[in-house]
């Protein structure tokens, strides 16, 4: 094949890849549209975002001030609709605030090992041969681990504290992203378009940003985001153990802890911060079930 | 066969060392000495150099992990903090109870999802297919230690049925046969069941569905076969899958039961962890996670053989 040829098909490639691309994001949104599930949980989620960004406007009370007076009052409470805590402080106020640390701690860990797993699995599948080997290798030393285990280890080991719950968690989630990625662009690397665009002299780093990246992102986001109910019920349980955040924070799964030992006396306040968690995660799988099936991604 | 079965314990030898790598690791990334995670923090320091010495903490880092190994291998697992007892102790019984408990989920969670599962599999896009699937979500979703204490406000707040902590009558640790012990085991079994129970659903809808959609099922109603029989056909196919999916499964719920432990106070490992962070017991804490990770390990090894035996699919090169 000529350069010119190869040129030209390229650009033929790159136009209809254009074309497609608009084709294929207008598809999806059409398909995410018809979809009344998917719809409505991205609607709970995107009004819970939008009571926790705005918390200091809508909660009632201060997430902080108690009273000894006012302890563990029972659900409808006036002026306390969802009741107190064990310390007096307003239950209602508590759960928006917590949803934040909640939400950050089920997302961000996410995010980050998104980013590096995306890169080492991108790394090992593009580049194959002994670095590959290395990568993967390593990344099933940390199969070895049930995804719990190595949370409460790893932070159980470096101490309580938000930061070191971050790192444990993100730790636990770059495996596997790892290997979807690596799976993802061993599939891609193989395909014609990628040696078109070696044979006409296309850098790696090119072929990377331009023909393998655009391939395997969707794919990788769409594993990524079913990744983040499973986050946050992990960060949430975390704080429950006393690892993660510490009082007088308010975080889901610590609000449960201290609550424990009072389902004897107001059981249904008590179990409020987990039915949070459980809706969110809920939500969130449901959402990311949706966009699986709207970007038509396998797996 | 038999050369496959020594290639793959060949191939766990590696991992299993790299496993114990982290767990030794684990005591070093912990902020502070490691010596402190050996001695009590009044020791004087005369006694503190001397078992630094003695632990060849003073040595560089691969060979105190050869020392530590050699250790771990004759079943050394070091001395607890709190109480100076030496960690396997403490261990073998928790593992014992945490066994029962993970042992009584998967079997829970694996006949419930393989019901659901293949239900909505045959009979797909039904009512009980929609069912099946909204559970499925459900169980991996919920937060399995808040399942256990809205478990406990009905059924021992409000209700009273059923005991809501401890594995036996009078706080007892050990586990035995009895009504008693059965009754305390319910909660938290069904508690840590729904994780199993919401995956093996996904897993065997997944595999019978597309099990029934092959020719061969087509050939066999058309030499007809009653459906009784052409279940049998179906069940045999799907069963390798399905019982792999839930050895796994059974594997997490060891290492995942720390939190329902802690939930119900279940004497079994999670509560050993959780005592030990608590008490930053870094010996206990790595004594316990090494020996679950190994189990871990044997059971994905186990899974692989059983697996490789029972389908003639899978090549054993």
């Amino acid at each position: 094949m000529s350069t010119s040829a190869a040129t030209a098909e390229l650009a033929i490639q790159a136009k209809s890849a254009v074309v497609r691309s608009e084709g294929y994001w207008a598809g999806v949104w059409k398909r995410l549209k018809r979809d009344p599930v998917t719809i409505f949980c991205a609607s709970v989620l995107l009004l819970m975002l939008l009571v926790m960004v705005f918390a200091p406007l809508i909660a009632p009370h201060d997430p902080f001030q108690g009273s000894m007076m006012r302890r563990l009052r029972p659900l409808g409470t006036e002026g306390h609709l969802l009741g107190t805590d064990e310390l007096g402080r307003d239950m209602l106020t508590r759960l928006i605030y917590g949803g934040r640390l909640s939400w950050f701690m089920g997302i961000v860990p996410v995010a980050l090992a998104f980013v590096i797993g995306t890169f080492l699995g991108v790394l090992a599948g593009f580049t194959g041969g002994k670095l590959n080997m290395l990568i993967m290798r390593v990344t099933d030393v940390f199969y070895a681990f049930p995804s719990v285990l190595l949370a409460v280890a790893i932070s159980g080991a470096l101490g309580a504290g938000i930061l070191n719950a971050i790192l444990a968690l993100t730790l636990v989630f770059v495996p596997p992203i790892i290997r979807v990625a690596e799976s993802v662009t061993t599939g891609v690397r193989n395909l014609d378009f990628v040696d078109a665009a070696r044979a006409s002299g296309a850098s790696a780093f090119t072929i990377v940003r331009v023909h393998v990246l655009g391939n395997v992102l969707g794919p990788i986001f769409v594993y990524s985001t079913s990744l983040i109910s499973v986050c946050m019920i992990l960060a949430s349980g975390l704080s429950f153990l006393g690892l993660g955040t510490r009082p007088p924070e308010a975080e889901w799964g610590l609000m449960l802890n201290t609550l424990r030992t009072a389902i004897y006396v107001q059981p249904w306040v008590a179990v409020l911060p987990g039915a949070c968690i459980f809706v969110t995660s809920i939500c969130f799988n449901l959402v990311s079930d949706g966009l699986r099936q709207a970007m038509d991604v396998k797996g | 066969m038999f050369f496959y079965l020594i290639r793959r314990l060949i191939y766990a030898v590696p991992i299993a060392l790299a496993v114990g790598f982290v767990c030794f690791m684990l005591v070093q990334i912990a902020p502070g000495d490691p010596i402190n995670a050996i001695v009590p923090p009044d020791a004087p320091q005369e006694v503190v150099e001397q078992i630094r010495r003695d632990y060849g903490l003073d040595k560089p880092l691969p060979i105190q992990f050869g020392l530590w190994l050699m250790k771990v291998v004759q079943g050394d697992l070091g001395r607890s903090l709190a109480t100076g007892r030496p960690v396997w102790d403490d261990l073998h019984s928790a593992i014992g109870n945490t066994l029962m408990l993970a042992f009584a989920a998967s079997l829970i969670g694996f006949v419930l999802g393989c019901i659901l599962g293949g239900l909505a599999g045959t009979f797909r896009g039904s009512i009980l297919d929609r069912l099946a699937v909204t559970t499925a979500v459900a169980g991996v979703s919920v937060p399995h230690y808040w399942l256990g204490m809205v478990l406990v406000v009905i059924f021992s707040v409000q209700l009273n049925w059923l005991p809501a902590m401890g594995a036996g009558p009078g706080g007892s640790a050990d586990w035995a046969w009895d009504w008693e012990h059965i009754q305390h085991l319910l909660l938290p079994a069904i508690t840590l069941s729904v994780i199993p129970m919401g995956i093996v659903t996904r897993t065997v809808r997944g595999i019978v569905a597309e099990i029934m959609n092959q020719e061969f099922v087509v050939a066999l109603r058309g030499k007809g076969l009653t459906s009784w029989n052409v279940f049998i056909h179906v069940v045999k196919n799907a069963a390798p899958n399905a019982l792999a999916v839930i050895g796994l499964q059974l594997g997490y719920l060891m290492g995942g039961s720390i939190l329902v432990e802690t939930v119900f106070s279940w004497p079994g490992t999670g509560l050993l962890l959780n005592s030990a962070i608590f008490q930053r017991d870094l010996p206990v804490l790595q004594g316990t996670i090494l020996v679950l990770a190994m189990f871990f390990v044997a059971l994905n090894l186990c899974v692989d053989l059983i697996q490789t035996a029972l389908d003639p699919r899978i090549k054993r090169a």
